[in-house]
């Protein structure tokens, strides 16, 4: 489904350069549970938003779906983008939208009917615990509801992929292990999930695949992986 | 399409409702913008009026000599009506001369009694010659001058009125000429606060239209609800472009009068509406539309 052939990342920033990724190659099937882990800075983040073509690759290529991603026209980009889910690290929630209409958004992105977007934005809101907040603005929310609504808006439109950057990283434990769950059973009914964190426990708790970064380049990959960094 | 069309007026409506302190100022400046378009035609309205009201007060006498015959000064009229510089002439004949002299001078004790003793009418028989416009003048001067019936011209007054007529003149030019310099300016500045103004509120939006990009709307789904935006801030400032104005003459119309020499602006702003409203539509949508579509476009690009 997913597949990094040799790509390099370099950052250019005054004279100096910035090697996000090196020469990283991975290939993710379809229905797979895969995190990536690594400590802050070693390329979690950027690999996401190379595979989502928000940024230019230096060297290399990556494919979704046998689709060379960055060949595809920048008109193109918006259906491309709409079968991937992402959960922001920044959560990127619209501020001049409520919690309800930025979860919607996305299905009037693509064109679902008003009945439709009305019967599932409810239940979603309600699956990650936000139905009460559902007219309030992202400046309303506390850091976990963010986080929660940037989760529901992810999954709402039922995507092939959920790329998720950091999804726990504002929740307190019994939120965490909830949208842990939330993920699995995504993932059990068919959809590739990436995570990116960095929480050790979240790692081992999951027994799943494990690709281990440092310094933009993968040190270990592992079908049924732990938190070990060097 | 229909459902997409209606997703995009209704976020437009929404984003106009709940930023209020970026669509007041937004509001603001258009009605500025538009105000000054709104000028610039009412400007042009009455000093076109104005221009036509001193060209009316501006003619010609061609004076002939005594012993032409009422029938011969009527056959040179016929010729010079021909003439397409001349928009009236008129036959003066000098008794009617007499009669409109006395009238004029009638309290003039001294002017009637010399008439008196002179004992007869010593006026002339004349033609009235009234041009298209003031710098027509010279031209039927100098063809006068150049007719076969030039022996017959006792005088012409065009020497006389010429200073004024080319005062006149330079006036309309200065006038029309300085309509198009204020018009250049005031559109380029209307063009750089508007441009400005949307931009700055759009950079506002520019992680939401990034964020909108990352989670898969098209470029026309973002575009939309801002272009709407622009409209109904453009529609809005329109209408109370139209009040201020309307308002404004309604009241001021009087004192301008004597200005303008009789130049109703009220009555030229109320027959004109139609017009006017087209204008402050046009340049205020135009304008909120161009900009945000050009501000916009940097922001696509993720």
């Amino acid at each position: 489904m997913i597949s990094f052939q040799k790509v390099t990342k370099i950052y250019q920033s005054d004279d100096r350069a910035i090697t996000a990724l090196k020469d990283v190659s991975f290939e993710i099937q379809p229905k797979e549970f895969v995190s990536i882990v690594g400590r802050s800075g070693a390329g979690k983040t950027t690999l996401f938003r190379l595979l989502m073509a928000e940024e230019k690759l230096t060297e290399g290529e990556i494919f979704f779906e046998g689709q060379d991603v960055h060949q595809i026209p920048f008109g193109k980009l918006p259906l491309f983008r709409r079968k991937i889910g992402a959960i922001f690290q920044d959560y990127k929630l619209l501020p001049s939208k409520t919690t309800y209409e930025n979860i919607a958004y996305i299905m009037e992105v693509i064109g679902i009917s008003e009945e439709e977007i009305a019967k599932n934005v409810p239940q979603v809101l309600e699956l990650v615990g936000l139905g009460e907040r559902a007219h309030n603005f992202p400046e309303e929310l506390s850091g976990g509801e963010r986080q929660r609504a940037a989760i529901a808006r992810a999954l709402v439109h039922r995507p092939d992929l959920i790329l998720a950057d950091e999804p726990t990283g504002n929740l307190d434990p019994f939120h965490t292990q909830d949208i842990l769950k939330l993920l699995l059973r995504i993932n059990e009914m068919g959809t590739t999930v990436v995570l990116a964190t960095h929480n050790k426990e979240i790692i081992n708790s999951l027994q799943r695949r494990v690709i281990t970064l440092e310094q933009g380049q993968i040190i270990r990959d592992e079908a049924e992986g732990k938190f070990i960094l060097s | 399409m229909f459902i997409t069309l209606r997703r995009i007026i209704k976020s437009g409506w929404a984003g106009f409702r709940r930023n209020s302190g970026l669509s007041a100022a937004a509001i603001f400046i258009t009605v500025l913008v538009i105000s000054l378009a709104t000028f610039l035609f009412l400007f042009r309205g009455a000093s076109q009026a104005v221009i036509k009201n001193l060209e009316e007060k501006v003619d010609m006498y061609i004076y002939f000599n005594e012993e032409l015959s009422s029938n011969d000064l009527l056959e040179i009229q016929d010729e010079l009506s021909k003439i397409s510089e001349i928009r009236n002439i008129e036959y003066v004949s000098r008794d009617e001369a007499l009669k409109n002299f006395v009238l004029r001078h009638n309290d003039d004790e001294a002017l009637m009694e010399s008439l008196e003793e002179l004992g007869k009418n010593p006026l002339l028989a004349s033609l009235n010659v009234r041009a298209w416009e003031a710098s027509q003048y010279a031209a039927i001067s100098n063809f006068l001058a150049n007719s076969s019936f030039n022996n017959l011209i006792a005088k012409i007054d065009y020497q006389e009125k010429k200073s004024v007529i080319g005062r006149l003149d330079s006036i309309i030019f200065n006038m029309s000429r300085i309509g198009i310099i204020l018009g250049i300016i005031l559109a380029a500045v209307a063009i750089l606060v508007t441009f400005n103004t949307v931009r700055l509120t759009i950079y506002n939006s520019k992680e939401e239209i990034e964020t909108m990009r990352l989670v898969g709307a098209s470029n026309g789904f973002i575009r939309g609800p801002f272009i709407v935006q622009g409209i109904i801030v453009g529609f809005f400032s329109s209408l109370i472009t139209l009040l201020i104005f309307g308002i404004s003459l309604f009241f001021l119309s009087p004192s301008l009068k004597l200005l303008l020499q009789g130049f109703n602006m009220f009555h030229y702003f109320i027959s004109n509406l139609a017009v006017i409203f087209s204008i402050q539509l046009a340049s205020g949508v135009g304008l909120g539309l161009l900009s945000g579509w050009i501000a916009i476009r940097k922001y696509l690009r993720v």
